[in-house]
């Protein structure tokens, strides 16, 4: 095995990277793959909660870096499969305690015995986020079709550019298609247009996409979410497979049809 | 504001973005592009006649890359034709 190392990163905050890095690491569990996750958000750790890991902890990233455990004692394994682990964020500790150098060596540690490393970027383009990025193979951009996310995702695009991390991919998170039928939205096809990348995925909005962090299990773990479908699509695309993209026209008339006829409106 | 001529949000989303990715990608305020468009008419018009009021200078995306798109047509000199 030799990992790939995959960062998610966006510029703003809130569109949906740690909820990516969950779901995409719990497909690619799903899928036999051995998936460990890197929490980069120094102080604000989050990936745990959405993982459902929280109450696992005892050693961090940063005991790890500082040399108090190792490596395998901070990987936190998943409550129901056995080849996913979590290294979680520090949550009391300055964030100028790891380096991009003590990112790049992490992953170098990891990639004999991984299929991917996946780490989850924190928001901004500070430190946390040039951490996140130095071990990466690959990065995925999320943004929402939105005018502030998009413009972050342009400003980030940018920075990978100039730091030649060149090539990275785009998901495009929480479109309503609703909204974008009515063009009250950017469409997807807008959004490409503006910052001219190669496209990954389009999640949904999904209101299963907050039950599942409720619960502490990522939306690909159910079958009928249209967001877990998106995102178990990308994950199987990271993995080479040439899947298509989704039919996310707001449903037919017809459908609202059957769904009257059924009675179920 | 009309709601009959109202334009739909995704479409001032889209052009207003347009405008503020190429100002941050070239790292170019409009007021810096307007002078640039002054200092460039200045200088060609030291050899050629134009028409301030037809020239379009534009900066344009093309991808990821950025573009200055000048059209400048050029006065018929008729003077010169006349005398
Ligand atoms: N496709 C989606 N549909 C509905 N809610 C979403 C979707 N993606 C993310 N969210 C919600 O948006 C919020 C922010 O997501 P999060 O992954 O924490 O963002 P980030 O890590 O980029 O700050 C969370 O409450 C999450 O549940
Ligand atoms: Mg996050």
């Amino acid at each position: 095995m030799t990992a790939q190392v995959i960062t998610v990163t966006s510029g703003k905050g809130g569109v949906g990277k740690t909820t990516a890095v969950a779901n995409l690491a719990t497909s690619l569990a799903m899928d036999g793959k051995k998936v460990v996750c890197i929490d980069g958000d120094i102080g604000l750790r989050n990936l745990d909660v959405v993982m459902g890991l929280e109450n696992r902890i005892v050693y961090d990233i940063v005991d790890v870096i500082e040399g108090r455990c190792k490596l395998k004692q901070a990987m936190i394994r998943d409550k129901h499969f056995t080849d996913m682990y979590l290294i979680p964020a520090a949550q009391t500790r300055d964030k100028n305690a790891v380096s991009p150098s003590d990112m790049v060596r992490l992953c170098n540690d990891l990639r004999a015995d991984t299929d991917f490393v996946i780490i989850d970027s924190p928001a901004g383009i500070e430190r946390g986020f040039r951490n996140a990025i130095a071990a990466a193979d690959s990065v995925l951009v999320v943004t929402n079709p939105e005018v502030s996310a998009v413009r972050d995702a342009d400003r980030v695009v940018g920075i990978l550019e100039a730091e030649e991390k060149g090539n990275p991919s785009l998901i495009i998170n929480r479109l309503n298609p609703t909204l974008v039928k009515n063009n009250d939205m950017l469409s997807a096809e807008d959004v490409l247009d503006l910052l001219g990348i190669r496209l990954i995925g389009i999640v949904p909005e999904d209101e299963n996409v907050i039950i599942g962090s409720n619960r502490g299990a990522p939306v690909v773990t159910d079958g009928k979410s249209r967001a877990g479908q998106a995102f178990r699509n990308i994950a199987k695309r990271l993995q080479g497979e040439d899947v298509p993209f989704m039919d996310l026209a707001p449903q037919s008339g017809l459908w609202n049809t059957i769904q009257r006829l059924a009675g179920r409106k | 504001m009309n709601f009959f001529t109202r334009k739909r949000s995704a479409t001032s989303a889209k052009e207003r973005l347009q405008l503020v990715l190429v100002h941050d990608r070239t790292d170019l305020t409009a007021g810096q592009l307007e002078s640039l468009k002054d200092d460039l008419l200045k200088a060609i018009s030291q050899y050629i006649e134009i028409d301030p009021e037809a020239v379009r200078i534009e900066l344009e995306r093309d991808g990821r890359s950025q573009r200055l798109v000048a059209d400048i047509p050029l006065k018929t000199p008729s003077r010169h034709r006349a005398g």
